[in-house]
């Protein structure tokens, strides 16, 4: 973490307010992204996630606070800014008449590519996300991923700084979004900076090195994931014992002396394993030292960090995944994409 | 932009945000304190040029969508010929040649509203599509994406003026004044483009299609048959009379029909110019706010 905290910041965002009516869209949000790095801004339906990126990308005026991206101010420098964000929202947004190769030579043009080089790359981009063969179709008869492949591509006509990916696997199926997941990687390897929106815990434990989890516009916490992760509370240790048969009481055993972190010791058949909830290192050994005291030989031993649903439980104390209640925010986000 | 030292190949702006950490800062400065770049007048034009293209592969497309424009002209002027024009040349005390004359003028002027309509139309499949978003977040004057569907309806309705007085001569209808003629299609061009902020702020501001084509008939329908483009009004009540009286598209309509065939002209004229005038200075504002501010 040392070597990335002196890399300087390609977005930084400091109390930014959106108001829709008497709904706090925003409501005073910080956020910084190194350069280089996926940020992932988790939260459920109307968090504010989607305000969010379309303040960055120029589309809405914020109310209040600061954002400055790749060295330009959203507000008084959106030109600049432009050129060098890519967007890539929430519903695909190419152009359905326009074939996959017209849409990214318009682009091209529209970024003052000469005819030659919007040609070229054009060409380029469709080969490097797979869609050379489908390039004089037009895109209303792609397939969801396909398109979500054509909306990356355009984004990336103009070899942006700084790529927002307003959740970009919404409404995909799992193969789809596994596909999806792998181009994002491979732009991360190409250097750019990420801000990617994600109401999936999964989605943003692939993709993100660091997270924001935001609730009703506003920040609930942020952080490296692992760290997030251990602030919410401890790890579970997995604990193999060589004979399956004293699986169950161990599992009583522990319980019984109390040495275990907030929850129960679980067991998991199918592994033959222990789940043991531990705060501390103190609590793991002590945990290690009941078992050999119980006689039991161990034939594996893991530490495993918390899933990410249960980070957004402990931080928000609502499930993130949860139907939410009936706000205004939501509808409002969802008639401002 | 020249101080930034490493320009991408793509353009000037640096592809990295400087190194200036801003950290500790309460409140981030702008690496690049100056001010917002401009848009030159040619990337203006090559922008615009490049959304023409994409207006015209959309024809290309879906042929279908020019329809309206090559089968109105054809349409209209057969109905109105020959069911219509018989009876009414009659109590214009001719015949039907006397109305080939009255209603190819009044066509003309209609042909501007539909290349209103079709502009306010293509606005808002393009907002809905969400295509309107990247183009909002490209360094392109955001009036390229406007001027690049207007001068495309504008094409379209050249096409159907030329298609109308096809069909028009052929069935007899005699230019007595070419220049005028051009005058009038240039005439029903600008009223068209002054009705066209109205379909832009409908185009804008309603939620779908179908939506802003149904407003558009039911504006429309009223103000072209209240009007004195398929009929003299002079047998019309009293009340309707006075309607049409104040009716553009009667002063549109009367003012081609002048122009074409030797007649009166400035009456009409100068009243559709103020229409014009008066229709863009109120509705552009609107549709430019309304515009500006879509989230």
């Amino acid at each position: 973490m040392t070597l990335n905290d002196t890399k300087p910041h390609a977005v930084t965002v400091r109390g930014l307010v959106k108001h829709y009516g008497e709904t706090r869209a925003l409501d005073g949000v910080d956020l910084e992204v190194r350069e280089g790095t996926v940020m992932g801004v988790l939260g459920p339906n109307g968090a504010g996630k989607t305000t969010l990126v379309r303040i960055l990308s120029t589309l809405l005026l914020p109310d209040a606070g600061q954002a400055v991206v790749a060295g330009y101010d959203v507000v008084r420098q959106p030109r600049k800014l432009r050129r060098v964000i890519g967007l890539t929202g929430q519903y695909a947004s190419v152009d359905e008449k326009l074939s996959g190769w017209e849409n990214l030579y318009l682009i091209g043009r529209l970024l003052d590519l000469s005819r030659k080089k919007a040609r070229a790359r054009a060409d380029e981009m469709l080969e490097r996300f797979s869609l050379t063969e489908a390039a004089r179709r037009p895109a209303r008869t792609y397939s969801g991923g396909m398109r979500r492949r054509l909306d990356l591509a355009a984004s990336m006509i103009g070899r942006p700084a700084v790529l927002y990916l307003d959740e970009p696997t919404t409404g995909l199926d799992p193969r789809t979004r596994n596909e999806v997941w792998d181009e994002v990687r491979a732009m991360v390897g190409d250097g750019v900076t990420v801000l990617l929106t994600t109401q999936y815990m999964e989605e943003a434990e692939q993709l993100a090195s660091e997270l924001t989890v935001i609730d009703r516009g506003k920040v609930v916490a942020g952080g490296a994931i692992e760290e997030l992760k251990a602030k919410v509370g401890g790890r579970t240790l997995r604990v193999r014992p060589a004979d399956p048969l004293q699986l169950h009481p161990l599992a009583r055993k522990l319980d019984e002396l109390g040495v275990t972190g907030l929850g129960t010791t679980t067991v998991d058949t199918e592994t033959g394993s222990l789940l043991v909830p531990i705060l501390g290192d103190e609590q793991l050994t002590t945990v290690v030292g009941a078992i050999t005291a119980h006689g039991a030989t161990i034939s594996s031993l893991t530490t495993e960090l918390p899933s990410l649903d249960e980070v957004f439980l402990a931080l928000t104390g609502h499930r993130a995944s949860a139907p939410q209640d009936t706000r205004p925010a939501d509808s409002l986000e969802e008639a401002a994409v | 932009m020249s101080t930034h030292p490493s320009p991408t190949p793509l353009n000037e702006a640096p592809r990295t945000a400087p190194s200036k950490a801003t950290a500790t800062a309460a409140v981030p400065a702008a690496a690049d304190p100056g001010g917002d770049a401009r848009i030159p007048l040619r990337a203006h034009l090559r922008h615009t040029g490049a959304l023409i293209r994409r207006n015209l592969l959309w024809i290309r497309q879906d042929p279908e969508s020019m329809s309206d424009a090559l089968l109105f002209p054809v349409v209209f002027t057969l109905l109105f010929v020959y069911v219509f024009g018989g009876s009414i040349g009659q109590s214009l005390g001719g015949g039907r040649e006397q109305y080939v004359q009255y209603i190819v003028p009044g066509l003309l002027a209609m042909l501007g509203l539909s290349m209103a309509q079709g502009v306010g139309i293509g606005f808002n499949q393009d907002f809905n599509s969400g295509v309107m978003d990247r183009f909002r977040s490209l360094p392109i004057g955001r009036g390229s994406v406007l001027f690049a569907k207007i001068l495309v309806e504008l094409l379209r309705m050249l096409l159907a003026t030329t298609i109308l007085l096809v069909v028009g001569v052929l069935v007899g209808f005699d230019v007595e004044n070419w220049p005028g003629l051009l005058a009038a299609v240039g005439l029903s061009a600008v009223f068209g483009t002054a009705l066209m902020w109205v379909f832009l702020a409908l185009g804008v501001l309603m939620k779908n299609v179908q939506a802003v084509q149904a407003v558009g008939f039911l504006v429309l329908m009223p103000l072209q048959f209240g009007s004195s483009i398929f009929v003299p009004p002079g047998t019309m009540p009293g009340w309707l009379r006075t309607f049409t009286e104040y009716n553009p598209l009667s002063a549109l309509a009367d003012a081609a029909r002048g122009l074409m065939t030797h007649g009166p002209v400035a009456h009409g004229l100068w009243l559709t110019l103020a229409w014009s005038v008066g229709l863009t200075a109120v509705m552009a504002p609107v549709a430019i706010h309304a515009f500006r501010t879509k989230t």
